[in-house]
């Protein structure tokens, strides 16, 4: 059984949050701005929405592309998606000495 | 859990860290997905320019894992550099490591082992660090 549901976008797991989806590589959300299609996966994969946000933001290393631009340059949260866009997300490759 | 690496890749990684010096060098090492085998490598821009933080650009990474994608590569090791302390993960570090499946290799240019360098790899996964052995083929 596919744990897709019928939704206007696509979205791109990356392998860490996939034990949230059954280790589907690709799931389908629906909404109008990334606020909602988020809300639409933390409903189908509960738990996923929290390791995207924080305090209601964007968590700081999560990045989340829409087509080929980071959404912080489109409104974060607040970006417009439209039917047949694709969002991809990517937690940040990032450490350091600090 | 061993990591088994081209002594060119690491002698790679190593030249690039000093040139980068003073701050953090980074990139990874893909290979074809499941295989476990470091066979590419491609240095990344440390886009915080920083001797204590490194962060791959958000564009470049997007290109990373698209390119993997059509390759059918994943990411077998992700690499920086420590420039002043010792090539063990940062809390920082582990607080990012996201790839699960990856080998996390830190190399130090800290002064105190100059020209000597450390050349370390571990795995993190859920907030644990084990450290591996290295083998240079």
């Amino acid at each position: 059984m596919s744990l897709n549901v019928a939704g206007n976008v696509e979205v791109r797991i990356p392998t860490i949050l996939r034990p949230y989806t059954k280790n589907e590589k690709v799931v389908s959300a629906s909404g109008s701005d990334l606020q909602s299609v988020i809300a639409s996966l933390e409903l189908n994969f509960p738990g996923l929405g929290e390791r995207l946000l924080e305090n209601g933001q964007l968590r700081r290393f999560i990045n989340v592309y829409i087509n080929d631009e980071d959404v912080r340059f489109m409104g974060a949260l607040e970006a417009p998606i439209k039917e047949g866009d694709s969002v991809t997300i990517l937690p940040a490759v990032a450490g350091g000495s600090m | 859990m061993v990591l088994r690496i081209p002594q060119s890749f690491a002698d790679a990684i190593l030249e690039q860290s000093r040139q980068e010096y003073p701050d953090e060098c980074c990139g990874v090492i893909l290979g074809p997905i499941g295989s476990d085998q470091a066979l590419r490598h491609k240095p990344m821009i440390n886009s915080a320019h920083s001797p204590t933080f490194y962060e791959f650009d958000s564009k470049d990474l997007l290109a990373l894992y698209r390119e993997a994608d059509d390759n059918d590569e994943e990411i077998v090791v992700v690499y920086h550099s420590h420039t002043e302390t010792q090539a063990y993960p940062s809390r920082t570090d582990i607080s990012y490591a996201s790839e699960p499946n990856a080998h996390y290799v830190l190399v130090s240019t800290r002064k105190e082992i100059a020209p000597a360098t450390e050349f370390r790899s571990y795995r993190i996964v859920d907030g644990v660090v084990t450290e591996e052995d290295v083998v240079f083929l």
